[in-house]
């Protein structure tokens, strides 16, 4: 029996909707509630980690001034501020919110090809959260480790949250693992297979793309991470000393011997490194559609961009030890490393000219998610600059563990994705919702935001050159800590709770225009993409209504020259096309 | 970490190489009619099994970089070499007939023959029942033997690894007991049990070549 396309017997499969309201919106086995189940999730979990920042700063900034903060449990705000914004948060919106919502319907497909599994993927993924969070409430606290969690320290005393607070850490993180690859598994079948006539895979928007290479390194690199959770499990639980070495603990010997904490590190640093590209990539993927839509112009170099997306995938499996060159390790690794990081530099700096060059003569519409998207540009290189120092053996020594790090992984991690998650929620959101959003309280919070952000994380650097410690709780009275760098942490307190409330105009917007909003048009921005092609707006059920899309050109069809519109959408056919119209001469 | 990269190594240079096969000599801003860019449609198999071989790759991962920290591990001066249990011998047979069995499964349900699934089934559960049994009991002979495991490296990752693999197996099992479910109680739903059983039969195999794999390095390590 010939393998027939899933796209190609669409009438012979049997669609069912759901009807009660309970299936519809909670055991809900649609992907567009599933994306918006994972957006909420993340979204409110990034909310916690955001007070966890801002209560970071207000110790940073001014020392000591506020009593219920001390070094234990300014520890436990670090290591959960890290590891929520890191893997629950992004990690979980763009591959769980976004990947969730564009990939069926920008390749043209009804849903993922798991759906049952797709459901399974969110309740595991809110369940991780959930242990996550009962850490903060159990005896001794979450743990205070870091968000790297490096042994030996991460279970011995005198790290918080030793008792159980690394535990529901390590559990949780094996749940959201099992969720991801649940929903990994989702992913890449649906694009490999699901895609409907005419879409090839080098006619998907980069958006998919993205996401799509994403997912493939997230299902590689997450068991890296599973394997030194279950290994640190082992030690803590067990008492085996997989990473523990001869230790004296609190003046008593606690039994461990011959273990390897550089083993730890190696093993999170092989998921650690592709994890940043894992939330780099689909933030490249969407931006260069938002880009391309809001400037109405082809993404310029199309081929390179998809080349260099798969080559920043493969090679960033190979840059791992660069968190690791202060770590003792050979100094030849550092060599082998620092030469692998700077390759690739190459493809990533691609991308940053084929966006500019996108922007260049283009018809530059400067709303919300076109000022989010330069923005994107303008912090990605800074931030992208800064890892080219880092990535250098020699000027990493004096920079390693400073604010400079913290500044650098800030910009590229913590900026530069969270402004393209904000363009990427504007842009779609009529899609989403059927609403409009207020576009001036959308540029309020664009500028507040852009400008905000800048003012913490630039000053910054000044700190790391200054070699002022990270994760220090205090920096005492210190001769390398002049007066002057502590105003400079009060200014950045300062900045840091000013754009932590700047983000109410956000959710002020998105509820307004749920509540009162003005409906939007089915494509409001005269995309090319095949979701802006469905026939219900807000897309139902199924998205396509009783035919499936069938496409006919790339994504890119815009002011393309001879046609009266400015753009094509994907599944209007060459005789269909505008200038295809005009043949003839009348209209 | 070696074993971890020269694995990876092989799944993206598969994968991006045929990604990378797809995009080259393409024009993608050139519209064209359907037909003649059919090639780079869906691979023509089906989903679940695109599913299967990525969960596949996954599991891969899993076990290399466990191997890649067993190697690295070893190399610290306090390792000492376990001696297996001579039943994992006797349990590595039964995995290889439970595999066997569920071939001699798969043939007859692609084949349609119906009656032989029901033993086919059983045969299999039975067989990798006994496995799973068999490592649990090998494992209190271990413990009895006093290597117990934190007594030393080799023998906690003896355990990490067959405890892994068992884990996986148990997996299998569960899908497993769906399909048989579905042959016992007389289902009409043919195509979804042969579906069930063809992939169940490719994951055992897996499975089966992955504990070769470690039984192989753990007797000579």
């Amino acid at each position: 029996m010939a393998y027939v396309a899933i796209a190609d017997r669409d009438h012979e499969i049997e669609h069912h909707d759901p009807q009660t309201f309970i299936t519809k919106y909670i055991w809900s086995q649609d992907h567009k509630v599933i994306a918006i189940q994972y957006g909420i999730t993340a979204i409110f979990v990034g909310l916690i980690a955001l007070g966890l920042s801002a209560v970071m700063r207000l110790q940073l900034g001014f020392p000591d001034q506020f009593s219920f903060i001390n070094p234990e449990n300014y520890y436990q705000f670090i290591t959960m501020h890290g590891m929520i914004m890191v893997i629950y948060l992004l990690t979980a919106l763009f591959l769980g919110g976004f990947g969730n919502y564009l990939i069926p319907l920008m390749c043209g497909s009804r849903d993922m090809v798991f759906p049952f599994m797709n459901m399974l993927s969110y309740w595991v993924y809110l369940l991780s959260v959930v242990v996550l969070v009962i850490s903060f409430f159990v005896p001794g606290g979450s743990t205070g480790a870091g968000w790297t969690l490096y042994p030996p320290q991460a279970i011995m005393p005198g790290t918080p949250g030793i008792d159980l607070g690394i535990l529901l850490m390590l559990g949780s993180l094996a749940l959201f693992i099992v969720a991801f690859t649940m929903g990994g598994l989702n992913y890449v079948t649906t694009v490999l297979q699901a895609r409907c006539k005419g879409m090839t895979l080098m006619r998907m928007p980069l958006s998919v793309w993205g996401i799509f290479i994403a997912t493939v390194l997230g299902l590689l690199a997450f068991p890296a991470l599973l394997v030194s959770a279950v290994m640190m499990l082992f030690d803590k639980l067990l008492h085996t000393s997989f990473f523990m070495p001869a230790i004296s603990s609190m003046g008593s010997d606690p039994g461990y011997a011959g273990g390897s904490p550089i083993l730890f590190q190696h093993l999170f640093w092989f998921f650690g490194h592709p994890e940043v590209y894992i939330v780099a990539l689909p933030a490249f993927g969407i931006v260069s559609d938002l880009l391309s839509t809001h400037a109405r112009k082809n993404i310029f170099g199309y081929r390179m961009m998809v080349w260099a997306i798969i080559a920043i995938g493969g090679l960033s499996f190979v840059v791992w030890a660069h968190h690791m060159y202060v770590s003792g390790m050979n100094p030849y690794f550092g060599f082998f490393f620092a030469t692998t990081t700077l390759i690739i530099a190459v493809p990533t700096a691609i991308k940053v000219y084929n966006w500019v060059l996108t922007l260049w003569e283009g018809n530059i519409h400067l709303r919300v998610p076109m000022l989010f998207s330069i923005a994107f540009i303008f912090t990605f290189i800074h931030g992208g600059l800064t890892g080219l120092f880092l990535g250098n053996v020699t000027i990493d020594l004096p920079l390693s563990d400073t604010y400079f790090v913290v500044a650098h992984f800030h910009m590229v991690m913590g900026v530069s994705p969270v402004l393209v998650v904000f363009g990427a929620i504007y842009h779609w959101w009529p899609k989403i919702s059927g609403k409009m959003y207020n576009e001036t309280l959308g540029k309020w919070h664009f500028w507040m935001t852009f400008l905000g952000t800048y003012s913490i994380y630039l000053p910054m650097h000044y700190l790391g050159f200054q070699g002022v410690p990270r994760r220090y709780f205090a920096m005492g009275n210190t001769e390398f800590m002049p007066d002057s760098a502590q105003d400079l942490n009060a200014w950045i307190t300062m900045s840091a709770l000013f754009v932590a409330a700047t983000q109410v105009l956000f959710f002020i917007n998105i509820i307004w225009s749920l509540m009162r909003g003005p409906k939007s048009d089915p494509n409001p921005w005269d995309a090319t993409t095949l979701e802006w092609q469905t026939p219900d707006h807000p897309p139902k059920h199924g998205n396509w209504g009783h035919e499936l899309p069938v496409v006919h050109r790339w994504a890119y069809d815009y002011s393309v020259p001879g046609c009266e519109d400015d753009f094509i959408p994907q599944n209007v056919s060459a005789d269909d096309a505008p200038a295809g119209r005009d043949h003839g001469g009348a209209h | 970490m070696t074993i971890a990269l020269g694995f990876l190594a092989i799944i993206l240079a598969t994968l991006l190489g045929w990604l990378l096969k797809q995009s080259f000599n393409t024009q993608p801003w050139v519209a064209e009619t359907v037909g003649e860019t059919a090639h780079q449609g869906p691979l023509g198999t089906n989903s679940r099994l695109i599913g299967l071989l990525t969960l596949l790759a996954v599991v891969s991962s899993f076990f290399a970089l466990i191997l890649s920290a067993y190697s690295l591990r070893m190399e610290l001066g306090d390792w000492v070499p376990l001696t297996e249990p001579q039943l994992l011998w006797m349990n590595t047979a039964m995995l290889v007939v439970a595999s066997l069995a569920f071939q001699w499964t798969r043939n007859a349900a692609v084949n349609g023959q119906r009656s032989r699934l029901t033993p086919g089934l059983l045969v299999t559960g039975f067989f990798t029942t006994g496995f799973i049994i068999g490592q649990l009991v090998a494992w209190q002979q271990l413990q009895s033997a006093g290597q117990l495991v934190t007594s030393n490296p080799a023998n906690a990752f003896f355990y990490f690894l067959t405890g892994a693999h068992a884990v996986h197996i148990a997996g299998g099992m569960y899908v497993w007991g769906r399909a048989t479910f579905k042959v016992v109680l007389g289902s009409d739903d043919v195509a979804a049990i042969r579906r069930s059983i063809e992939l169940c039969a490719i994951y055992w195999h897996f499975l089966l070549l992955v504990w070769l794999v470690l039984f192989g390095l753990l007797l000579s390590t």
